[in-house]
């Protein structure tokens, strides 16, 4: 648990960047400082480590006393992931990812099997760690960057806007990996960001701090959305918080309808016959669910084969499984052609389908019963 | 003994011995580092000659250069050859990087706009290179008044001959004068034309002074 | 005059030593004496304190100051610094020229040798600084496990650039009396107008210039961690910023 109590950082020129900030991040669970520029969340977070040292205050990791432990030997025990990796450039992958190991005199052999391991973990191939950092996009570099970071086996981990510098299909990927991974090993986590959706989605709790570096709010991501804690936080938090919010609960007992499917490559004739209202839905081989098929109806044109083939699918619905939000169920329907949202199992396979009506049913239902 | 106009003769032979070199080194020097910029085959080959020729001691380039150029072996003239030489040697490199931290957006948005190449060479693409040039510069002078200086030792007209002086009316004791006179006057002309060229480069580029109004 | 100078380096009583004449191989050997000598000193008060005040980030302005010694004209503070020296060793004359010699060959190693280390660490991305000095290291493993390893370019870059500066200084050295080195050859052929000795001599200063920078220039390549050479993807750019050039420091 890192706790900070009543921590102020102020410059000699007289700007304050943190000020007065008390707060608690828990053991095993991801904490992430959300606020605009200037809002003090990078100097709150580099204070734990004392790469900047607080003016007054105090940072207490457990029932230690920050200040009491040399700063090298703290650091040593924290992992510490910044924006570009930092990764030195004149090291191979894998002696980048146990330079911890190697300070701490561990068995060179060792550290770097261990290195090995996490260069996997992390989601990257074995044969990268001869490599050079230069030889690695952004995106691995800062997968290479957490690897590092987990090498000592650190009980906490700070993060200064890891994935801020990639493109967002690659932050995505790096978000939901990372997410994987703390499932996994549990580790108590500050992670800083601008983003308030990155925050949302990744926090197990979010301390919005305002500019000045006071703390506005700290809660789950669910009570943020739900009740802001004034303007500030309200307007930063952003629009479509009820909407978003639909993304935290998971909604059981969806009443399924059947709904006649087609395998890709029957003929389609089959296809034409059992359509109801000119669409049918096309599922493969295991049963999992590939798009929906436009057929009758005239608009398209006649194709050249007469099998069901995957070009000829209408991909803009989305799928959601049994067991997700209300918001993926609500998606599923609002975006498909049919006004049939298509749900699948566990396992992946079509389960049935469920109209937009039918869950928004649900949700005032859910609205009422905890109002 | 007049020493005053005699040394003021020296004097003046090393102004012109270190700056003529360095004019004509650069008006060699800009074609030859567009041709590298231009042409990137040209680069490593033309790298690697001048980088070769620049190893090359000064006072080993002095005495080589006339019998490769046909002149008499303690021709003055082999002092600006060797110079101008080495200037070249020295500003091709720093013509084409000078050229080369032009930003590529700016050329391209000057080609996009509709400069001709020749157009867009002189009044975009030298200018932007005019900091890294002049710091060429600084140091081919700096170095050349230093340079012309060891030339006295081989009996060449300049405040090198100062130093053959001091040495000469040394024996028995030391007599300092001439000595000091000539490193004096070396760096006090070494640090003018590096004040120069400072402020040709300030001249030049005004932009860079340029303060962000608020 | 061309074919003189084949002929002069061809005849092998140029090769040998006699009473009145050191041939070319002492020479040679006086003349990577003097260079070494000088070279190691100069390197070993450089390269720490560039090191110190790039890893400090502290007195840059000591750097800028150390440089403005290329204003001095090298002849002149040879003659100078010998006048003064030599007399004081009547009886043990090499000396006299040796120490004024070595002095000056010294102080114009430093700045080279300086400017490029400073430089080298200042290249060094402050990010991976930063990153080091997250993880744990102390200010010292900073310096000599990253800022070191990563500047190794520039630095030796820098013992280059003094290395050639100072073999044409040593060269010039031999204007004083009894000072050897291929020098030797230009001046007293210049003195006894013999030109063939003269060229020849500055043949002979040339290819051990050129022949120690190819050394350095290797010894470079196989140094420096190919992680940063990229010898790899990453394309260099080429764009050089003012404080490239005046790191390339010029020779004498």
């Amino acid at each position: 648990m890192i706790r900070f109590e009543s921590v102020t950082k102020r410059y000699p020129d007289g700007t304050v960047a943190v000020d007065a900030l008390s707060l608690e991040a828990p053991s095993h669970q991801i904490t992430v400082l959300v606020g605009p520029s200037g809002c003090g969340k990078t100097t709150s977070l580099r204070m734990i480590n004392r790469m900047i040292e607080p003016t007054s205050g105090r940072i207490w990791i457990d029932d230690r006393d920050t200040a009491t432990v040399s700063p090298p030997e703290l650091r040593r025990g924290i992992g510490y992931v910044i924006q570009h990796a930092g990764l030195f450039p004149h090291r191979t992958i894998v002696d980048n990812v146990a330079t911890v190991p190697y300070l701490l005199g561990q068995d060179k052999r060792a550290a770097r099997k261990k290195a090995l391991e996490l260069i996997e973990r992390v989601g990257l191939p074995a044969h990268f760690a001869k490599r050079y950092p230069a030889q690695l996009s952004g995106g691995q570099q800062q997968r290479v960057g957490v690897a590092r970071a987990l090498a000592a086996d650190p009980l906490i981990m700070l993060m200064d806007e890891p994935f801020s510098a990639v493109d967002p299909v690659v932050r995505a990927e790096l978000q939901d990996e990372f997410l994987r991974l703390q499932a996994e090993v549990g580790k108590t986590i500050v992670f800083v960001t601008h983003d308030i959706d990155e925050a949302i989605k990744l926090g197990d709790h979010v301390a919005v701090l305002r500019v000045g570096g006071k703390l506005a709010q700290l809660a789950t991501p669910a009570e943020l959305l739900a009740d802001p804690a004034d303007d500030f936080v309200a307007g930063f938090v952003g629009r479509d918080r009820g909407y978003r919010a639909l993304g935290f609960e998971t909604v059981s007992d969806l009443p399924l309808s059947p709904e006649p499917t087609v395998a890709l490559g029957s003929p389609l004739a089959d296809a034409s016959r059992v359509a109801q209202d000119g669409w049918i839905l096309v599922v493969d081989d295991s049963g999992a669910p590939q798009g929906w098929l436009s057929v009758g109806n005239g608009a398209a044109p006649p194709p050249d084969t007469d099998q069901v083939l995957p070009e000829l699918l209408h991909r803009g619905g989305t799928v959601a499984a049994l067991g997700g939000s209300y918001r993926a169920a609500l998606d599923a329907a609002l975006s498909s052609p049919t006004g049939r949202g298509v749900i699948s199992d566990e396992s992946g396979r079509f389960a049935g389908t469920v109209t937009a009506t039918q869950v928004v049913s649900l949700i005032d239902a859910r609205q009422a019963a905890t109002r | 003994m007049d020493h005053r106009s005699e040394d003021l003769g020296f004097l003046w032979d090393h102004v012109w011995l270190s700056a003529v070199p360095v004019i004509i080194g650069l008006v060699i020097a800009l074609p030859l580092g567009w041709l590298a910029r231009r042409y990137t085959w040209t680069y490593p080959p033309l790298m690697s000659i001048t980088g070769l020729l620049y190893t090359i001691p000064s006072i080993a380039l002095f005495v080589i250069v006339p019998p490769l150029f046909g002149l008499k072996s303690l021709d003055p003239l082999q002092v600006p050859i060797a110079l101008t030489v080495y200037s070249v040697a020295l500003l091709v490199r720093v013509v084409a990087d000078g050229l080369a931290s032009v930003p590529d957006e700016v050329t391209q948005a000057a080609t996009a706009i509709g400069f001709g190449r020749m157009r867009r060479l002189v009044s975009v693409e030298l200018p932007i290179a005019v900091p890294v040039i002049a710091a060429g510069l600084r140091v081919a002078t700096v170095s050349n008044v230093s340079l012309v200086a060891v030339a006295g030792t081989i009996g060449m007209d300049n405040l090198g001959r100062l130093f053959d002086q001091g040495v000469q009316l040394s024996t028995p004791t030391a007599y300092y004068p001439p000595i000091v006179l000539g490193i004096v006057l070396c760096v006090l002309l070494a640090l003018a034309f590096d004040v120069l060229i400072v402020l040709g480069n300030r001249l030049l580029t005004p932009w860079r002074r340029a303060v962000i109004s608020q | 005059m061309i074919s003189d100078v084949f002929t002069w380096l061809n005849d092998p009583s140029h090769w040998r030593d006699s009473a009145i004449f050191d041939g070319i191989p002492t020479q040679l050997l006086n003349h990577l004496r003097y260079s070494v000598i000088a070279l190691l000193i100069a390197a070993a008060i450089a390269l720490p304190l560039g090191l110190l005040i790039g890893h400090t980030r502290r007195g840059g302005w000591f750097v800028s100051t150390v440089n403005a010694i290329r204003a001095i004209p090298t002849v002149g503070l040879l003659v100078l610094l010998a006048v003064m020296i030599a007399p004081h060793f009547h009886g043990r004359t090499d000396l006299g020229y040796l120490i004024p010699t070595e002095i000056v060959l010294v102080i114009i190693a430093i700045p080279a040798i300086l400017a490029n280390t400073y430089a080298g660490v200042q290249s060094v991305d402050p990010e991976v600084r930063d990153a080091a000095a997250g993880m744990g290291m102390t200010g010292s493993q900073v310096l000599w496990h990253v800022e070191l390893p990563c500047s190794l370019p520039l630095v030796i870059s820098g013992i280059r650039s003094a290395t050639l500066q100072v073999i044409a200084t040593a060269t010039i050295a031999s204007y004083l009396p009894l000072l050897g080195g291929f020098g030797r050859f230009i001046y007293d052929g210049y003195h006894q107008q013999d030109y063939a000795q003269m060229v020849s001599g500055g043949v002979l200063v040339a290819l051990l210039a050129m022949i120690a920078d190819l050394l350095l220039a290797t010894a470079q390549r196989y140094a420096v961690s190919r992680g940063i050479s990229g010898r790899y993807a990453k394309s260099a750019g080429g764009a050089t910023t003012v404080a490239t050039v005046e790191a390339e420091v010029s020779a004498v």
